[in-house]
């Protein structure tokens, strides 16, 4: 199969060309257009999916496995057509037992296959997170060295719309403090291909953060993100937005309320610099504490909630790092310090919003802010 | 001839319809197969096929093998309308076949019946007596005396080092330790019929299997004094010990998570087409893990070739049996997942040994599971942390101790062959003691494991935050050197 795509490649096709033809994407003979920067357009799901095929394609030893991913396609559809093309030996459907698959992918994991497991939700992965922190992340340490976990745990985290307390947990903070584990939040289509790739071929256990809101959204990705070989490295942060006044970092779908932000601030002459994280563990500080420097303002975005969050983790590198640079107290964003509720009112007070961001920016820099209408 | 089959065609969906009302019960034919018939519907209950023919074809006479419903081979004129015999009315439920997706055989019951709490009994297999001598109709497994001395020298220096580790403990050379009284014929025989090339994940009481493998007593030494010689790099507790040549998994403290990573493993072994399973020891605490159920689960769906051994040895610390579980025994719970089991006599090291020779190869060559349920008793305390004599008397453990040691069990079997005798006996002890000894030695004499080993192998390779800390370490050290540990090389 490695060979079938490297042919396609040869003849001039690139391999997500022959994968959209593939998929019925786009008719035969249809050239996909590509300039040099990007204009092609890929859905957050399609670049999941593609990056999946062409992995399982490159490596025998990648297998799927988790609950839907097979017959049914995926809860979400980011595993569609593998079953068809792979095989029941390849994407495997579960019975519902997190802890069972878990462990399962963690043993054959051990044994030198390259699992990639599927959560529903993150929140699900609860009941397995005993086989995530102490039989995934901790093995290589414990046996001295002898037994790696090639392994990546992948799933929606963080809230959706309308789903509540125990589908909307950010498990960001949770995983990132784990050392053993990798811990990846992607936010653009370019991100997920390229970390999720990478991921796959890291030899130790990988947290892959996704976010279903973010399955239908497209972005314009350039020729070199359609390559099958194209990666991103685990444990660097991308500046989406330069700026000079102000620094906000932020990871998921959070990096596009940032940017909202960052376009209104603008309009108030305020030049914000929005930091994609895409890693929360191994965490940029070099980047952050760079753009710290030269911003001398931090505020920090997430979903998740407040205590021992991400942001508590960036604010005390900052401080303890670049203190000298600070020309104001660092802000946090976070969700409120509640289970989510359900009600779309109370659910939009409980998250984030643009308006917050943009408030916190101008308080970082020492402008008049009205309060917020809500508590 | 159109029309006696038009008439025929109709006569049948009358038939048919009498299942639905219910008016013509009385008119009800017997279902008639001829054998020779395909099945056309497979994924229809084979008793919904047999009224489908019945009716559109009864009158056919038999020898005519080529059939399908839309066949045009069948000339008109051999059709006939044959009367059929009227079935006696006796009260024959209607709707007799069951056909819901979730079971697949049985029958409905018009009795008011629940199914008993109490289980089959599950005999337990044994073939010689508490003496050591073939019980009357027992078919003894082929043991050569190789063989057979190998496992006793195996099961005697395994009490040796158990005994004097302990005691190391006690002296305070190394913090924990757990050892295997009395359960020695369970583990050494059943790993004495495993090949080395199936992977073994263990719980924390499996030394003996390791010690089989060849993992030698210095090995051992190493890993309790967490010496610069661990394979575990002085990262482990005592007796968490892991080696990957010997096919042997490092012990994982959660209770019964390594089930489900050896279904993992048994599930790539199987992709692989080896000719080798994944072998799994825990004890009857276990059973009541979330990860028992999960793993036995997924063991049966996937077909996987994995052995659950369960040594069954009555406590887990002062938990007993009868507030672990209701089931009468472990084997009788893996039916409820679809598995094969088997229930022996875990202080026969020739039963363990031939039952687990047997379902060895039934799990690789029938890629299926089976659990294994050794009969035992656990004549140690929990662990150096426990002192059982807390929780249950005297008599119970002296009776256990020295009426059903294992080890001398088989001893007297070997005896009776003529393979050993008394004075080898002595021999062997002294000579495992001093080899344990020198052993022990050795270990608390070596280095600590050095400084760099704290910040290597938490990834494949080592990131700059861990880089940076280790060398604030070592300027730290190199400006304090009094303030250092001497025992811990750099």
């Amino acid at each position: 199969m490695w060979a079938t795509s490297a042919r396609r490649a040869i003849a001039g096709q690139s391999s997500v060309t022959s994968w959209l033809l593939r998929n019925s994407m786009i008719k035969s003979g249809e050239k996909v257009r590509s300039f040099s920067s990007g204009s092609n357009q890929l859905t957050v799901r399609d670049a999941l999916n593609s990056a999946l095929d062409e992995e399982m394609s490159a490596d025998s030893r990648v297998f799927v496995i988790g609950e839907e991913v097979g017959e049914y396609q995926g809860a979400y559809k980011v595993t569609k057509g593998l079953l068809q093309k792979f095989g029941p030996d390849r994407v495997l459907d579960t019975p519902i037992t997190e802890a069972g698959f878990t462990g399962l992918g963690v043993g054959a994991a051990f044994y030198g296959l390259k699992p990639v497991v599927e959560f529903m939700t993150f929140n699900f992965a609860m009941q397995a997170i005993d086989h995530i922190i102490n039989s995934a992340a901790k093995t290589y340490y414990m046996s001295g060295g002898q037994i790696s976990v090639p392994i990546v745990f992948r799933g929606p985290n963080g809230a959706a719309a309308g789903v509540a307390a125990q589908h909307s947990q950010c498990f960001a903070a949770w995983y990132g403090s784990c050392p053993g584990l990798k811990v990846i939040s992607p936010y653009s289509s370019e991100d997920y291909r390229g970390l999720l790739k990478a991921a796959i071929r890291d030899p130790d256990p990988v947290v892959f953060l996704e976010n279903e809101l973010m399955y239908g959204e497209t972005f314009p990705v350039s020729d070199e993100v359609l390559d099958s070989n194209f990666t991103l490295p685990i444990g660097k942060a991308k500046i989406e937005r330069e700026g000079k006044d102000v620094t906000i970092t932020a990871f998921s779908k959070m990096v596009g309320y940032a940017l909202k932000a960052a376009d209104e601030l603008a309009k108030d002459g305020i030049s914000a610099e929005v930091i994609n994280l895409r890693s929360i563990r191994p965490l940029d500080r070099a980047t952050i504490n760079a753009s710290v420097r030269k911003t001398y303002r931090l505020v920090t975005v997430e979903e998740g909630w407040p205590q021992h969050g991400v942001g508590a983790e960036i604010s005390a590198s900052v401080v303890e790092e670049s203190f000298e640079y600070l020309d104001a107290p660092i802000d946090r964003i976070t969700g409120a310090d509640v289970p989510m509720p359900y009600a779309a009112n109370l659910e939009r007070l409980a998250l984030p919003q643009v308006e917050d961001i943009v408030r916190a920016a101008k308080r970082a820099c020492y402008r008049q802010v009205p309060q917020s209408a809500a508590a | 001839m159109a029309l006696i089959r038009r008439a025929g065609r109709s006569l049948s969906m009358l038939k048919r319809s009498s299942l639905f009302h219910g008016k013509q019960k009385k008119q009800r034919q017997q279902p008639i197969v001829s054998p020779s018939l395909p099945n056309l519907t497979p994924h229809l209950p084979s008793s919904l096929i047999r009224l489908q023919i019945n009716t559109t074809y009864s009158a056919i006479p038999r020898g005519i093998s080529s059939c399908s419903f839309r066949s045009s081979y069948i000339p008109n004129r051999l059709l006939t309308s044959e009367a059929q015999p009227k079935l006696p009315d006796e009260g024959i439920d209607d709707t007799q076949f069951l056909d819901f997706p979730g079971v697949k055989n049985t029958a409905f019951t018009c009795d008011l019946k629940f199914v008993s709490e109490k289980s089959e009994e599950v005999p337990c297999y044994r073939v010689l007596s508490e003496l050591g001598e073939p019980v009357d109709g027992a078919k003894l497994p082929q043991m050569a005396d190789a063989l057979a001395l190998r496992i006793y020298e195996n099961m005697i220096t395994l009490q040796v080092m158990d005994y004097l580790f302990y005691e190391a403990q006690r002296q305070g050379r190394f913090s924990f330790y757990m050892t295997c009284s009395g359960e020695e014929a369970a583990i050494v025989a059943s790993a004495a019929a495993l090949s080395n090339e199936d992977v073994i994940f263990a719980q924390y009481r499996e030394q003996g299997a390791l010690m089989w493998r060849g993992f030698d007593l210095q090995e051992f030494a190493h890993q309790c004094y967490s010496n610069s010689a661990d394979y575990g790099k002085g990262r482990q507790m005592p007796i968490h010990y892991g080696s990957k040549k010997h096919n042997f998994v490092t012990i994982s403290s959660p209770i019964a998570t390594q089930l489900s990573h050896a279904v993992g493993a048994a599930y790539s072994l199987k992709m692989d087409r080896k000719d080798a399973c994944a072998v799994t020891y825990f004890g009857d605490g276990a059973t009541s893990e979330g990860d028992f159920h999960a793993a036995m689960n997924f063991a049966a769906v996937m077909e996987a070739p994995v052995l659950f051994i369960c040594r069954n040895n009555g406590w887990a610390i002062s938990t007993p049996i009868t507030d672990q579980y209701r089931s009468d025994g472990v084997a009788t719970k893996s039916r409820a997942y679809g598995m094969r089991s088997i229930c022996v006599d875990g202080n026969d090291a020739l039963a363990v040994y031939s039952a687990v020779k047997s379902a060895r190869s039934m799990a690789i060559s029938e890629s299926r599971p089976i659990l294994i349920e050794v009969l035992t008793y656990r004549v140690s305390h929990h662990s150096t942390s426990d002192d059982s004599t807390k929780y249950r008397s005297g008599e119970e453990l002296s009776h256990w101790k020295v009426m059903r040691d294992p080890v001398v069990r088989f001893r007297r079997w070997l005896e009776g062959n003529g393979w050993w005798n008394r004075q080898k006996d002595t021999e062997l002890q002294s000579h495992s003691r001093k080899k344990i000894i020198a052993a022990m030695m050795n270990a608390e004499s070596m280095k600590k494991p050095p400084l760099s080993d704290l910040f290597t192998d938490v990834y494949d390779s080592i990131p700059t935050n861990l880089k940076e800390q280790e060398s604030y370490v070592r300027e730290a050290v190199a400006k304090n050197p009094n303030l250092y540990p001497s025992d811990v090389p750099l």
